[in-house]
C-alpha cells in the first residue's frame, strides 16, 4: 500500500467517525449518513490490492466486468429495498441488509482462507490442499467465518420471526445445553484449525465449521422471542461489524479494520442500551427463552377488576375538553398504519387549545426509536415526542392518556407482579392518569405473550376495533364537538 | 529491520488501531437519544457493508470458477448491505425535520 493512500484511508476513517457522531445528534444525523457515505466511496476509489496498487489501475479482466456487474445487482437490490420499504418494516429491512452483509464477511474470509489450496496427490486421489499462513492471517479469517456466518443465519431468521413466521420462541430441553456443545465444538475447530491450517483434512474442518456456524446462527435465535429481536439485531449488526473488521486484518485494509471495529463496539453498546430500557442482563435475552415457562398463566392469576369499554363519541369528549393528553404509540399503531390519523388527531386537538405529547417507551415497537420514525413519517414534530424518563413523573397530571396499539410497556405487572416475567422492565406509567383509554382489537395478549393488568384498572376503558378506523371516528367526533 | 520484524511490527500496528477504534466507537454513541437508536443501527449497518471492498479485492484476484463464482456473491451482497443500507438510513433521517409551524 503506498503511503499516499494509507494517508487517504485516514481521512476516511475519520469521516465514518464523524458520520456515526453526527448520526447521535437530530440536526445533524442525515448529514451525518451521508458524510459516512461519502467516506466510503473516497474508500472504494482509493482501494488497493494487500501487496499495494490501486486496484482500479490493474489491467482490465473479466473478473473487474463480474465486479462491475455484481455492485450493480447488489444497488439495485438495495435501493429497491430501501425505497420500497414500509416504515413499519423497517426492523426487518435492517436484519436482511445486516444479513447479506454478514454472508458476504463470511464468504470473503472463507475464500482467503482457501485460497492458496492446490490439488495435489492424497491417498491416490487429486484432493485440494492448504498450504500454513501463520496463525496471524488464519485466526481472523477463522473468526470472520465464523462470526459471519452465523450473523448472516442469525439475521435471516430474525427477519422471518419479525414477518410473524414462528415469533413464539422455540425451546425444548437442554437447548442450552446443546447450543454450547456446538460453540465448543466450533471453537475446538478453529483451534485446531488455527494451527493445523495445512493439507485435505484443514479443508474438510473449515467446512465442517463453516456449516455448525450457520446452524449455531440459527439455533441462537430461535428460541428468542419476536419482541427481543430488536436486541439481536443490534447484537447480529456488530457481530457483522466484528467479522468485517477480521477480515480487514487478513485483507490488510486498514479502512475496513476502523469501519468494522467502529459498527462491533457501538453497535455492543447499543445493544446494552437497549437491554437496559427492558431492564434485563444481555444473558436473559439471549439464553432466557422469554415468555416460554407458563408466564402468561401466572401473570393472568394475579388479574382483578373488570375490562369496561367505551364509544368514540364518549371519548372524543374526554379528549376535547381535557387540558394534557398523552399519547402512547405501540406496534398495533404501526400495523393499523394509523400514525397519519393520530397526527391528525392531535392537530385538531392543539387547535383547541389541548397540550398533546407523546410518550416514547424506548423499546416501544420492535426496534428502538421504531415510533419515532414512525411519527416523524406522519409529521409529528419531534419536540412533541417525549422520552418515558421525562414523562413519567409528570403522568398524575395528565387527564387522557391515549394508549395506541401498545401493550407490554404500559403494563403495570412490571411494577407490581413479582411473578411476572416482565417484572423491572421500566413502563410508560398510564395506569397513572385520570384516564387511560386503551385502544385494542381484542383482548389478546401482547407480543410478550402477559395479560395486561392495565386493562382492568378503575381508570381504564377499552375502545375496540381497528386502531385507524377508530382515531377517524375520534377526529370526526372532535371537530363535531 | 528484517522482513519479519517489520511484518509484526505492521500487524502490532494494526491491533494499535484496532484497540482505539473499540474505545472511539463506545465514545461517539454514548450520549445518543433513543429516537435515533433505530437510524443509528441503520447507519451503523451500511457502514459494515464497507466488505464490499473485500468481496472486490477477492473476486478481482479470483482463478477459479468457484471463487469466481463465490466472489461474485459477496460483491452482490455486499454491495447491497452498503447502498441498501445508505439509502434506508437516509430515507428513516429524512422525516426528521422541524415542523414549522
Amino acid at each position: 500500500m503506498s503511503s499516499t493512500i494509507a494517508l487517504i484511508l485516514i481521512g476516511v476513517s475519520v469521516l465514518f467517525i464523524l458520520g456515526i457522531k453526527f448520526l447521535s445528534s437530530p440536526k445533524t444525523a442525515r448529514a451525518g449518513n451521508l458524510v459516512a457515505a461519502a467516506g466510503m466511496l473516497v474508500g472504494l476509489l482509493v482501494l488497493a490490492k494487500p501487496e499495494g496498487g490501486n486496484i482500479w489501475a490493474q489491467g482490465w479482466t473479466f473478473n473487474y466486468t463480474l465486479i462491475v456487474i455484481g455492485t450493480v445487482i447488489g444497488l439495485v437490490i438495495g435501493a429497491l429495498g430501501a425505497y420500497s420499504v414500509k416504515m413499519t418494516s423497517m426492523p426487518q429491512m435492517v436484519a436482511l441488509f445486516n444479513g447479506l452483509g454478514g454472508g458476504a464477511a463470511a464468504l470473503v474470509a472463507s475464500l482467503e482462507f482457501l485460497k492458496g489450496a492446490q490439488p495435489q496427490q492424497v491417498a491416490g486421489m487429486d484432493l485440494p490442499v492448504l498450504h500454513d499462513v501463520g496463525a496471524a492471517i488464519t485466526i481472523p479469517m477463522l473468526f470472520a467465518t465464523l462470526i459471519g456466518s452465523l450473523s448472516f443465519s442469525g439475521s435471516i431468521i430474525a427477519y422471518l420471526k419479525l414477518e410473524g413466521k414462528f415469533e413464539k420462541p422455540h425451546t425444548f430441553p437442554g437447548q442450552n445445553i446443546l447450543n454450547g456443545l456446538i460453540l465448543l465444538v466450533i471453537i475446538g475447530l478453529c483451534g485446531w484449525l488455527t494451527f493445523h491450517a495445512t493439507g485435505h483434512n484443514a479443508i474438510v474442518a473449515f467446512i465442517v465449521m463453516f456449516s455448525l456456524a450457520l446452524f449455531f446462527g440459527i439455533a441462537m435465535v430461535m428460541p428468542i422471542g419476536g419482541a427481543d429481536m430488536p436486541v439481536v439485531i443490534s447484537l447480529l449488526n456488530s457481530f457483522t461489524g466484528l467479522a468485517v473488521a477480521a477480515d480487514g486484518f487478513a485483507i490488510n485494509n486498514n479502512a475496513m479494520i476502523v469501519a468494522g471495529t467502529l459498527v462491533g463496539s457501538s453497535g455492543t453498546l447499543l445493544t446494552l442500551l437497549m437491554c437496559k430500557a427492558m431492564n434485563r442482563p444481555v444473558t436473559n435475552v439471549l439464553f432466557g427463552a422469554f415468555g416460554s415457562s407458563g408466564g402468561a398463566g401466572a401473570a393472568a392469576a394475579g388479574v382483578v377488576g373488570t375490562v369496561k369499554p367505551i364509544q368514540a363519541d364518549e371519548v372524543a369528549l374526554l379528549l376535547a375538553y381535557a387540558q394534557r393528553v398523552v399519547v402512547v404509540p405501540g406496534y398495533g399503531m404501526a400495523v393499523a398504519q394509523a400514525q397519519h390519523s393520530v397526527r391528525e388527531l392531535t392537530e385538531e386537538l392543539g387547535k383547541r387549545g389541548v397540550e398533546v405529547q407523546f410518550a416514547i417507551h424506548p423499546v416501544a415497537g420492535r426496534m428502538p426509536g421504531h415510533m419515532n420514525v414512525l411519527l416523524a413519517e406522519a409529521n409529528v414534530p419531534y419536540d412533541q415526542l417525549i422520552e418515558m424518563e421525562q414523562i413519567n413523573p409528570s403522568m398524575d397530571r395528565v387527564d387522557v392518556c391515549l394508549v395506541i396499539g401498545a401493550n407490554d410497556v404500559v403494563n403495570p405487572a412490571a411494577r407490581e407482579e413479582k411473578t411476572s416475567p416482565i417484572y423491572g422492565m421500566p413502563i410508560i406509567d398510564a395506569d397513572r392518569c385520570k384516564t387511560c383509554i386503551v385502544m385494542k382489537r381484542s383482548m389478546a395478549a401482547g407480543f410478550a405473550g402477559i395479560e395486561n393488568h392495565l386493562f382492568y384498572k378503575d381508570n381504564t376503558r377499552m375502545l375496540f376495533g381497528d386502531a385507524k378506523a377508530s382515531l377517524n371516528a375520534l377526529v370526526a367526533a372532535v371537530k363535531a364537538s | 529491520m528484517t522482513i519479519e520484524s517489520l511484518q509484526s511490527y505492521n500487524q502490532i500496528l494494526v491491533l494499535f488501531i484496532f484497540v482505539l477504534a473499540i474505545f472511539v466507537g463506545f465514545e461517539v454513541i454514548s450520549k445518543v437519544p433513543s429516537m435515533l437508536h433505530t437510524p443509528l443501527m441503520s447507519g451503523t449497518n451500511a457502514i459494515h457493508g464497507i466488505i464490499l471492498f473485500g468481496g472486490i479485492l477477492v473476486l478481482a484476484d479470483a482463478d477459479t470458477t468457484l471463487v469466481r463464482t463465490l466472489g461474485f456473491v459477496a460483491v452482490v451482497f455486499g454491495s447491497a448491505n452498503v447502498f441498501g443500507g445508505f439509502m434506508v438510513t437516509d430515507r428513516m433521517l429524512q422525516m426528521f425535520k422541524k415542523k414549522k409551524k
